[in-house]
């Protein structure tokens, strides 16, 4: 599902322990280029789905997944693979790369 | 490719190309605008513009932004989000003229247009020191409006002495527990009303002629080096965050064949024209004396009048 929604609470069961990797959006509403990137990200969960778990997080809300993981920028952009950050892609970027960085990591 | 023959391609999506569409589109020419990964441009890294006239409260730089994409849409305007990776804007053997229509490529696929408006703007110019580039979302930012935040109670400084400067400084003061100015001249370059603001904040410091010569720390922003222009004196400081405003460079690099001018800038023939026959350009890509978003949107409405009026002496 697109829209899935990371907290404090879940990021444990919902990533850390998740056997296929997940992508993690860190987001937060006051941040524009997070609303550009936002969208691309929904489109790329429906396009990886089965491959890949797609879900934000709010860091507002959840500061400590953000401080958890050292995001000082967003909106960053992580894949876990095993619980382990694997790929860090921070600001916007097109589809393209994010594609790219998926890709990269499925294919590993 | 896709075989559609736009009648105008708009490569940028700030306010000179977003201006741009919304004339070509009501002049009735088919358009397509190459908006790029990160559509928007500067204001979108922006909070609230104060200058734009028509907004007498003041509007947030992606409102802003949102609303021009809008008011394009609604005339009709198609838009890529993706970046454009190159153009065949060369002049074909002999003639001196450029191959009809020109083709533009964006995330692998082929676009045709009739002309083209180069409106791709300016990029952060970053101060290209060590430990900057691997610390760029680990401390080194650009954008205070997005970074702030993560900032909060902690020791930041701002590279910088314009108005983009000040902004950061001031957004920056929302959140951290102090902010310095750093900047290698000797007084501020920034606009009375921005310095007023900011110098009325008490979080807010400045250190004049000096330059950051080094970003300190491994996994994030530790601290830097500075230097004093004048005296040479070198010193540390532990910072947090790093936020550097020190001016724009052209997005001028991904273009073959396009004349620019001595810093890099597109070099502009007779109001909007590039060297080509055709290619049209608008904005901060070319206009290194003013950079405003005002300034920016009238260029694009003025390469879009040129586009179409040489669209029509063509026929």
């Amino acid at each position: 599902m697109a829209d899935k929604t990371f907290t404090d609470q879940t990021f444990e069961d919902e990533v850390i322990k998740n056997e296929q990797p997940v992508l993690v959006d860190f987001w937060a509403p006051w941040c524009a280029p997070c609303r550009i990137v936002s969208p691309i990200i929904e489109e790329l969960a429906k396009e990886y789905e089965g491959k890949l778990k797609v879900g934000k997080l709010n860091v507002d809300e959840n500061p400590n997944s953000a401080s958890r993981f050292g995001i000082m920028s967003i909106p960053s952009i992580l894949i876990f693979k095993n619980g382990e950050p694997v790929k860090t892609m921070i600001g916007a970027q097109s589809r393209e790369n994010f594609k790219k960085g998926i890709d990269e990591i499925l294919a590993s | 490719m896709d075989s559609k023959i736009y009648d105008v391609i708009i490569i940028g999506s700030g306010p000179a190309g977003l201006t741009a569409a919304i004339y070509t589109t009501r002049a009735n020419l088919k358009t397509l605008v190459v908006a790029g990964g990160k559509w928007g441009g500067q204001l979108m890294l922006t909070t609230a513009v104060d200058n734009y006239p028509g907004f007498p409260d003041g509007i947030q730089g992606p409102d802003l932004m949102t609303a021009m994409r809008k008011q394009a849409e609604r005339f009709g305007t198609e838009f890529i989000d993706e970046d454009f990776e190159t153009g065949d804007f060369s002049p074909s053997a002999g003639s001196g003229q450029a191959q009809k229509p020109f083709r533009v490529k964006a995330a692998g696929k082929d676009y045709l247009g009739k002309s083209i408006i180069i409106a791709t703007g300016a990029d952060t110019k970053w101060l290209d020191v060590s430990g900057e580039k691997e610390k760029i979302g680990k401390g080194v930012s650009s954008c205070a409006p997005c970074d702030a935040f993560f900032f909060k109670n902690k020791k930041t400084i701002v590279v910088g002495g314009g108005d983009s400067a000040m902004e950061e400084a001031i957004v920056l003061a929302n959140f951290a527990d102090s902010v310095t100015v750093i900047y290698r001249g000797e007084t501020l370059r920034a606009s009375q009303i921005m310095q007023d603001k900011a110098r009325k904040n008490p979080k807010i410091k400045f250190i004049f002629n000096t330059i950051v010569t080094k970003i300190l720390g491994e996994e994030k922003v530790t601290g830097v080096e500075i230097k004093n222009n004048k005296t040479n004196e070198a010193s540390k400081m532990d910072i947090d965050g790093v936020f550097v405003a020190i001016g724009h460079i052209p997005n001028t690099k991904i273009f073959k064949n396009i004349e620019l001018d001595e810093k890099g800038y597109v070099k502009v023939h007779d109001y909007t024209r590039t060297n080509i026959d055709g290619v049209f350009v608008a904005g901060d890509v070319h206009d290194s004396h003013y950079r405003q978003a005002v300034t920016a949107a009238g260029f694009g409405c003025a390469a879009a009048l040129e586009a179409e009026r040489w669209l029509r002496d063509q026929e």
